[in-house]
């Protein structure tokens, strides 16, 4: 047996393994019910009014059948194309966002266009749920009175303003870049922020205007003074449901629970129900059953979750994040690293890649997997994997090539076969390197899988990412905490592992 | 039992052996001897295999030494270097027994050899459970010794087994090395820059100087019919150890 078939074993065995675990992820992240009838996905974008609607569309279908709620998936793109592929099967969206984002290359000009396009990808629209929640732009009421801006178009004399937008407000297309060409604006000043960062930064005197969804609550709480959109650009948005057609067939009677809401509820209801989530810090489950039991006489149970079972909720599913994915690039970076140091040609080529997907940020990693492998536990066990591949892979390598030559040559002149030496000699003696990088490997994993929670992956990222949202502090900490205790805990359980492990000869040298 | 046949090798364009004729008798002792950079060390390397000849042959018993053969062969030599190249993470026993356990040996088969291994070559027993660190440099060289005749190997390969020793224990493994070598008659190379050494082992000394046989013979031929201008002068360079050697001859 060469050295050659041995190490393309070892990886091709090493990638079905990845393959398995990514689908198993994928599985876990999809949920199963138990009843032959599947369970319900209600989604939501990631912003609170979304949320609170996911939860009143959640807790309608679930008097029918089994329904669950992935929440604040993401941003526009990212929730409808899960729901196009049937990730999810139905979330709250506007008017004015299918009009002029999602189907704005088809330029829909009525609501029948629309029903027609939405029925190509297998959607449907329900009727508006009653109110509008339109984009505006807002200022400090006293910032406003003193530069004396009224309307949107006296903001043309304004050029040094200081402009924090929500990032999608700064992306989309019916966004500030339409916006700034309609009006002419000449601001230069102007970032993407996470909304909710915007409206705090406003109340520090750091942001003197930003964008406004008409029916949130910080527009009093902050005292905003909300600009009048004189030339008529933003349309209107009306909120609605969107969802899969089939649900008609598959969940009738959940469907139909779920349309009560068509016209029930008013601007000022829903500001209301904002405003209860966000300033009074009540949970949006128990916010959407008290407006169900009240205006439409339905009783659904509605416990806000206690903060030990959200604990270990929350770190089974960062567990699962870190294990799997660690897992799956030891086996494969190790047999990698082996490689590398056995053809110096081809290490160039393993180092260099492992390298590059190195430098890609977190982030962009996780956006990158959503096409290929959808929202979830799945698409982050991928760029964790990723993530984790090169502190093994080069110390691997290193540990190898940094055995002495006559330790080499020796176990070569007793006669040992390459894959003797190798497991005999070279991995012992590479060990403690090895175990090093995949340690630091671990450390940045336990990290990074607090991001996870922004493609709907959960972990101690949901408790950070709906402090944000919700500007909880005691939220935050209770993702950032274990977060971090848990990679105290890998780091002490590496250590422990290095005794168990290394032999005892090259530790009592280590001594020496 | 070892011939050479026009071996050349090269390193960096720059020749380590030039067309190398050489034959080792078996059961005899051959000792390399030259010059830092001759190809002394070349030659060990080239019979065991860790490289291959530019050109010409080497043969082993008869067989040529192909790259397909070489873990077969290797089995029936063996090879000391200076620092033992001892592996850190095995204790001494493990070491020795290394080979005979991956080619699955019985372990009472296995601990009788270490046992007259150790007593051959004169291994304190309570010393075979520690780490190469927990050894002195001759201990180390010992069980280094041990390791190279585990499996009772032809042939003996010694790439400057007493270099890194300081003089006292160097002189007493000297006698063990060579008692143990005369009773366990096998072939010998050994490589040394030190002519007294080379002298106290040697059956046969080869003289090498970049790269190429100057002379090959008794100490006492080179002496008395040096073969060219060379030889004088590397004798005349250590001829302390000579002089003390003609007292007691």
């Amino acid at each position: 047996m060469s050295e050659k078939t041995t190490v393309g074993k070892q990886a091709v065995m090493g990638l079905r393994l990845v393959l398995l675990l990514v689908i198993s992820g994928c599985l876990l992240g999809a949920g199963n019910s138990p009843a032959d009838q599947p369970t319900l996905v209600v989604g939501s974008k990631n912003f609170t009014e979304g949320v609170v609607l996911g939860e009143l569309a959640r807790a309608l279908a679930s008097t029918q059948s089994t329904a669950e709620h992935r929440q604040a998936l993401g941003g526009t793109r990212l929730v409808f194309n899960a729901l196009v592929s049937g990730e999810i099967d139905v979330y709250a969206e506007y008017t004015g966002t299918l009009t002029h984002e999602i189907l704005a290359q088809q330029k829909p000009e009525s609501r029948e266009e629309i029903r027609d396009m939405l029925a190509e990808s297998g959607l449907r629209m329900s009727e508006s749920l009653g109110f509008r929640d339109n984009f505006a732009l807002g200022m400090p009421k006293a910032l406003a009175k003193r530069l004396g801006i009224r309307r949107v178009s006296d903001l043309r004399a304004h050029p040094e303003l200081v402009v924090r937008f929500g990032t999608e407000f700064m992306e989309r297309g019916d966004g500030w870049p339409g916006l700034r060409q309609h009006y002419g604006l000449p601001q230069q000043d102007v970032l993407g922020v996470e909304h909710d960062l915007a409206y705090r930064g406003m109340a520090a005197g750091d942001v003197e205007l930003t964008d406004l969804y008409t029916t949130d609550a910080e527009i009093a709480y902050y005292d905003l003074f909300t600009l009048e959109d004189d030339l008529g650009y933003f349309p209107p948005y009306e909120a609605l449901l969107l969802y899969r057609a089939e649900l008609a067939q598959t969940h009738p009677a959940a469907l139909r629970a779920m349309l009560g809401l068509e016209g029930a509820i008013d601007e000022a209801q829903m500001i209301a129900m904002n405003a209860r989530v966000k300033l009074d810090g009540v949970q949006e489950n128990v916010v959407a059953a008290d407006f169900l039991r009240a205006e439409l006489a339905v009783d659904v149970d509605a416990k806000a979750t206690r903060r030990i079972d959200r604990f270990f909720r929350n770190t089974g599913q960062h567990l699962a994040l870190v294990i799997s994915s660690l897992t799956a690039a030891v086996l494969v970076a190790v047999p990698l690293g082996i490689a590398a140091a056995r053809r110096p040609r081809l290490a160039q080529v393993i180092l260099g890649v492992v390298g590059v997907a190195q430098t890609i940020p977190a982030l962009a990693l996780l956006v990158f997997m959503i096409p290929l492998f959808g929202i979830g536990a799945g698409p982050a066990v991928v760029a964790l994997f990723f993530y984790s591949l090169l502190p093994i892979v080069r110390n691997t390598h290193t540990g190898l090539t940094g055995i002495p030559l006559p330790l080499r040559e020796s176990a070569e002149a007793l006669g040992l076969s390459s894959g003797a030496r190798l497991r005999l000699i070279e991995a012992p003696l590479a060990a403690p390197s090895i175990l090093a990088g995949i340690k630091t490997a671990a450390v940045i994993n336990v990290g990074a899988a607090t991001l996870g929670a922004l493609i709907g992956a959960g972990g101690y990222g949901q408790p950070i990412l709906t402090g944000i949202r919700l500007d909880d502090t005691s939220l935050i900490l209770e993702g950032a905490v274990p977060a971090a205790v848990l990679a105290i805990g890998v780091q002490w359980l590496f250590e422990w592992a290095e005794r168990a492990v290394i032999p005892a000869g090259i530790r009592t040298q280590k001594r020496a | 039992m070892l011939e050479l046949s026009h071996v050349t090798k090269h390193y960096a364009g720059t020749a380590a052996l030039e067309d190398c004729d050489l034959n080792m008798a078996s059961g005899e002792t051959t000792v390399l001897i030259g010059p830092s950079g001759c190809g002394k060390s070349t030659i060990l390397r080239l019979i065991i295999g860790l490289q291959l000849p530019d050109a010409g042959q080497i043969q082993f018993a008869g067989q040529p030494l192909e790259p397909a053969k070489l873990p077969a062969l290797r089995q029936r030599m063996g090879y000391v270097l200076q620092d033992g190249g001892l592996f850190p993470h095995l204790s001494a026993r493990g070491n020795v027994t290394l080979m005979a356990q991956h080619l699955g040996w019985a372990s009472q088969r296995i601990d009788a050899r270490v046992e007259e291994l150790a007593e051959l070559t004169h291994f304190p027993v309570d010393g075979l459970d520690r780490f190469p660190v927990q050894l002195s440099g001759g201990q180390q060289q010992r069980v280094s010794l041990m390791r190279a005749l585990m499996l009772d190997p032809e042939v003996l390969l010694l790439d400057e087994p007493l270099g890194a020793l300081d003089p006292m224990i160097r002189f007493e493994l000297q006698n063990d090395l060579r008692d143990i070598f005369s009773r366990l008659n096998k072939t010998v190379v050994m490589v040394t820059h030190d002519l007294a050494e080379a002298a106290f082992f040697g059956d046969t000394i080869v003289l090498l100087r970049d790269g190429r046989i100057i002379q090959q013979g008794t100490l006492r031929q080179m002496l008395h019919a040096p073969a060219d201008e060379f030889v004088t002068r590397f004798i005349h360079a250590q001829r302390a150890p000579l002089e003390a050697m003609e007292e007691h001859p």
